[in-house]
């Protein structure tokens, strides 16, 4: 009665197939980064040494390191960060433990998803219009950091709003029951129990922070800056511009230098994201409820 | 004062204070309309001659007699994103649907930190894979002059664009209530014919959003366009053919512009262009992922 007839044998026979073509599809698509990643480490690996990380470049940069621009880099990560986490944690606490379903709930989820999809090339001429422009700051760390805030902002805000509502209801209305008001629930008990995971966006947005480069391009990044930044009002080196001048503006740049650049950049973003990954894989096997 | 009067005023600070902070993105979203049309509003409302800008490809904004027509940069822009579309639109897809339906436990979870790599890679980077990787690997199989252009710039959008396609979709393969899947078994079918009858009906809205903003992410792409599309103004009519897009020629111009200049305003004008088709691509995503929670 359970054997298997010609048609039940077919429909298996189709769904093999489609597991096999699927899987294959799932792996050209992944594959590229581990060419990539491959590819960078082999021609670029050779270049790094201290010397290369630690002092400024010389000879029209086809020589010396890259020092100016890796502490340009944290300096325009720092400060971004800086402007976007109290925003981007403030709208998130609204969104998950205020917000009513009502118009302007759904039309700040539309603003936060435009922002996310707003060219990155649009953000640069809304810092250049505004930051630079209107409020004066000129071409600067400053300026280009708040550039940054602006359009690395969704990152903080759904990954702090996914983490606030992964803590469970009757935690708040335990705390509730207790006479705290909404503001001490969420000091006392939802931000405690959500701490982690906000961490969590926050690395990830360094990621994404450090290797844009159009947004950076008008608002304070430069080609070639002798000193180190004094002040957020100076204008700085940094990696994804650096690498983006020498490969297309510069003549006469070793391949070795640019692929180490490149290996630099990759290498930071990949493990600010494995920190991500790692963090949350090790919060998932400590939840407690 | 006592102790609950203050922390009933300190709840009511934190709550103005949160709030603040909640319609943040609405003035930003807000603040980039304003900030980048008061730059190009002088151009639009002055030398713009509307029909030129849609009509003609010739943008020469530096010869001695200016012309702004930005046809070759949106078909530059269409035609690297169609490309990347057309290969980048079923292997997401795909993927999504081997993730979130075939795959399990150790394979999964290593697939999916593999496709959040591919979405980490940053877009100055792929445009230097592009240049230096990919470049030389088309003119050698390919046989041709020049490895920058659709072809090259397509393949890289469409790998940058996967990663999102493949995680919105696969979340809208998990918003397929799993009854729907028992139901369907219970009756004898195969994964595949639960699938093709059952899940991808259910989450064709939630599919289709996920195609959208694949395209609105590969229409906004500055950086790896601007490097592996060979920034040529041409109307391509091979994909071996070096083309400009929209987003790149504002990253390579807007640096040598006066401010205040015809140039200047006519690249805030893309901009503005850009922002209004990107609005109305997460627009429509957005009214579709919503058309199938009203069901």
């Amino acid at each position: 009665m359970f054997t298997a007839t010609t048609l039940n044998r077919r429909s298996y026979r189709t769904q093999n197939v489609a597991r096999a073509v699927f899987f294959l599809m799932t792996v050209t698509l992944v594959i590229p980064v581990l060419i990539i990643v491959g590819t960078l480490v082999v021609k670029g690996g050779p270049a790094i040494s201290w010397e290369f990380l630690f002092t400024a470049p010389r000879d029209g940069m086809t020589a010396g390191g890259i020092f100016p621009a890796l502490v340009g880099t944290v300096w325009l990560v720092a400060v971004a960060l800086l402007a976007s986490v109290p925003v981007g944690v403030a709208a998130a606490l609204y969104l998950s433990e205020y917000a009513p379903d009502n118009l302007l709930t759904r039309s700040i989820n539309l603003a936060i998803i435009n922002l996310a999809g707003v060219p990155s090339i649009v953000h640069a001429l809304f810092g250049v219009g505004a930051f630079v422009l209107f409020f004066n700051i000129g071409a600067s760390i400053l300026a280009a950091s708040l550039t940054l805030a602006v359009m690395t902002l969704p990152v903080v805000i759904v990954a702090t709003r996914e983490s606030l509502q992964a803590v469970p209801q009757a935690f708040r209305e335990a705390c509730w029951n207790m006479g705290a008001t909404r503001w001490q629930t969420i000091r006392k008990v939802v931000l405690p129990n959500s701490i982690s995971g906000i961490l969590t966006g926050v690395i990830l947005e360094v990621s994404r922070t450090a290797g844009e480069t159009a947004p950076i391009m008008f608002t304070g990044a430069a080609a070639f800056v002798a000193f180190l930044p004094a002040s957020v009002f100076d204008q700085t080196m940094a990696m994804s511009y650096h690498l983006y001048y020498i490969a297309t503006q510069q003549t006469g740049v070793p391949e070795e230098v640019t692929f180490g650049v490149a290996l630099v950049l990759i290498s930071i973003v990949l493990l600010m994201n494995a920190i991500s990954i790692g963090f949350r894989v090790y919060l998932r096997g400590l939840k407690k409820w | 004062m006592d102790r609950r009067d203050l922390a009933w005023y300190v709840d009511r600070a934190a709550q103005a204070l949160v709030f603040v902070g909640g319609i943040s993105a609405i003035i930003f979203i807000l603040g980039i309309f304003v900030f980048v049309t008061k730059e190009g509003l002088d151009f639009v409302l002055g030398p713009l001659d509307l029909g030129e800008f849609f009509t003609s490809i010739a943008w020469r904004p530096t010869s001695n007699n200016p012309t702004y027509g930005a046809l070759a940069l949106m078909v530059g822009t269409a035609s690297v994103t169609g490309f990347a579309m057309l290969f980048s639109v079923p292997l997401s897809l795909g993927a999504a649907l081997y993730i979130g339906e075939f795959a399990t436990g150790k394979t999964r979870e290593a697939l999916k930190i593999l496709v959040e790599m591919l979405a980490a890679i940053p877009s100055v980077v792929w445009g230097f894979v592009g240049m230096s990787i990919m470049n030389p690997l088309i003119i050698e199989t390919f046989d041709v002059p020049v490895g920058l252009g659709v072809l090259n710039a397509g393949l890289i959008l469409g790998l940058m664009a996967a990663p999102i396609m493949t995680t919105i979709a696969e979340d809208a393969l998990k918003a397929v209530p799993d009854t729907y899947r028992e139901a369907a078994e219970a009756l004898g079918a195969t994964r595949w014919e639960v699938i093709l009858k059952v899940v991808i009906p259910a989450s064709k809205n939630g599919l289709l959003a996920a195609v959208l903003l694949g395209v609105g992410r590969g229409f906004g792409e500055t950086m790896a366009v601007l490097m592996a599309s060979g920034h040529a103004i041409n109307l391509p009519t091979s994909p071996f053919d070096s083309v400009r897009a929209l987003t790149a020629t504002i990253a390579a111009e807007l640096g040598d512009t006066v401010y205040g200049s015809n140039h200047y305003g006519a690249l805030f004008t893309l901009g503005i262009f850009l922002f209004l088709v990107t609005f109305i691509i997460n627009l429509t995503a957005d009214v579709v992922v919503r058309g199938i929670r009203k069901k």
